[in-house]
């Protein structure tokens, strides 16, 4: 269960949340919406502890996420990160592999790497891929090498920062499709930012709009349609005129 | 505007500067401190040993083979003034074992090492790789700038030892083919008057110097601003701030060893 109360963070001048509260339960799947430059990436980096929110509290299932074990805490998470982040010193399957090659998760190197090929199999990249450098990947490659070393060690919540941009619609299904099966088959807690509306059918238990620092509007995504918010209507309909005002 | 304002914005530069100098020497606390706490990175030490020494070489040495003829050019033609052109192997060897070794290759890998490591960690900021890292359970310190640091403090006095070798073979050669010393007496008088504590001293100030470069390089990559103007600024942020240090550094040591 991770919880935000009254969560607000400001860079300078740029208030980004203002009081943002939400909750996930243990094994759901939630998906975040809302436009761009939000903070929906802020939102997540903060349960994280890798940006300190200016008030408010975060926890996972009572603790709160910057105090006690650092460790302990963050070997239960798994990210993918916006733009893929991969260590471009290392290959692909060191990459994918990383956690596994240290630290408390440290196995050997062939075990590793065979977990990183099977990885990397189920996001639809072949095993020659694991020898590569990821500056030698395609954008969309370059991204599922960023799913797959977030879901090399197993996690328990799994947070992906816009999943299927940038792949194509055959491959963002295949994308859909694992997310949905870690959260059922392995009953992971998963926190996904997309803008497409179709992954958010595919991935979502519940759906929560992030507007103006604020969760706009949260529920099941089977209330998504018939919400009767004006925002979350413009929103999912990409209507250009609305509450929501496009260009300023 | 006011009349204290000039005297407002002296005052807040002068608290900027504590305050840089203030975050500088706490990161460099903080790297030391997890020297002694596992995990220990081997392979990221190695490959800093490699990136930082064995690449350093040429540079070192072609600048210490350089300097060492210059300086023996220059002993001779100031020593003739008095009649002391003997003194030309021995003040070779000592200027490049106390001064010139250490300070020139110094200088000489903060611009190669300071600028390539801030660049490195910077562009590993702003594509979010040292995020990455953390959520991997892995102290970017530890990770990144542990290994880097100690490479250069064990690397630096490596390379300095080749660059007085080298700096004193310069000065031999010069000595030799353009001021007609004579070869079996240049080393010897270089023998004679070398002592221990001369090349020591160069070897404490290099690693002095290593550390600084690689602290600098770390600690300004990990300040990165945003996008690539922001390395760029880190990157020479960095050469610029382990320059000054390495010469800030190399004046206090040499008070503490030697004078009186
Ligand atoms: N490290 C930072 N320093 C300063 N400002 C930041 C930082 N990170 C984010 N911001 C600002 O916070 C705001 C929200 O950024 P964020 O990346 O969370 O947007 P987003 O909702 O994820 O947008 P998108 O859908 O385009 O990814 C932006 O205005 C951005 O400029
Ligand atoms: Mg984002």
């Amino acid at each position: 269960m991770i919880e935000l109360h009254n969560v607000h963070k400001a860079f300078g001048s740029n208030k980004v949340l203002r009081g943002v509260t939400l909750s996930i339960p243990r094994g759901s799947s939630l998906v975040i919406i809302g436009g761009s430059g939000t903070g929906k990436s802020v939102a997540l980096k903060c349960i994280l502890g890798l940006i300190e929110p200016d008030s408010g509290t975060i926890t996972v299932d009572g603790k709160d996420v910057h105090q006690g074990d650092r460790d302990e805490f963050l070997a239960r998470f798994g990210m993918l990160f916006q733009g893929g982040a991969l260590f471009d010193s290392l290959p692909v399957w060191q990459n994918v592999a990383f956690r596994l090659l240290r630290g408390s998760l440290k196995r050997p190197k062939a075990q590793a790497r065979e977990i990183a090929i099977e990885k990397l199999r189920r996001v639809g990249l072949k095993p020659e891929t694991a020898d590569l450098f990821p500056a030698e990947l395609s954008g969309g490659m370059q991204k599922r090498v960023g799913l797959a070393r977030a879901i090399a060690a197993d996690p328990e919540i799994i947070f992906f920062d816009e999943p299927t941009t940038g792949l194509d619609p055959i491959m963002a299904g295949v994308i859909n499709d694992l997310i949905r099966e870690i959260v059922t088959e392995m009953g992971a807690t998963a926190m996904t930012i997309t803008h497409d509306m179709s992954s958010v059918r595919a991935i979502a238990d519940n759906v929560a709009m992030l507007h103006d620092g604020v969760i706009k509007w949260t529920g099941p995504v089977a209330g998504m349609d018939n919400s009767g918010d004006p925002y979350l209507d413009q929103f999912i309909h990409g209507r250009a005129t609305g509450p929501i005002e496009a260009v300023r | 505007m006011s009349l204290t304002a000039p005297l407002a914005a002296l005052g807040r530069t002068v608290l900027s500067a504590l305050a840089l100098i203030g975050r500088v020497a706490l990161y460099a606390l903080a790297t030391v401190s997890h020297l002694f706490r596992p995990p220990f990175y081997g392979r990221e030490f190695l490959h800093a040993l490699v990136q930082i020494g064995w690449l350093s070489l040429p540079v070192v040495g072609l600048t210490a083979l350089f300097t060492g003829g210059a300086l023996a050019l220059q002993i001779y033609a100031g020593g003739s003034r008095f009649n002391a052109e003997s003194v030309v192997p021995s003040i070779v060897a000592i200027g490049m074992a106390r001064e010139l070794g250490p300070v020139l290759g110094g200088l000489m890998v903060a611009a190669r090492v300071a600028s390539s490591i801030a660049a490195e960690i910077g562009t590993m900021k702003v594509t979010e790789q040292i995020d990455a890292l953390v959520t991997l359970s892995t102290h970017p310190m530890k990770y990144l700038t542990l290994p880097r640091v100690l490479a250069a403090t064990l690397a630096v006095p490596v390379l300095v030892a080749v660059g007085d070798s080298i700096g004193i073979m310069g000065g031999y050669l010069v000595g030799i083919t353009r001021l007609e010393f004579n070869a079996a007496a240049y080393l010897k008088n270089t023998a004679d008057f070398l002592e221990l504590w001369d090349v020591v001293s160069g070897l404490i100030k290099g690693a002095v110097f290593g550390f600084i470069v690689a602290t600098m390089g770390c600690f300004y990559g990990m300040q990165s601003g945003r996008g690539a103007q922001g390395v760029g600024r880190a990157t020479k942020s960095a050469v610029v701030a382990a320059s000054v240090l390495i010469l800030a550094a190399n004046y206090i040591l040499t008070e503490l060893f030697f004078s009186a």
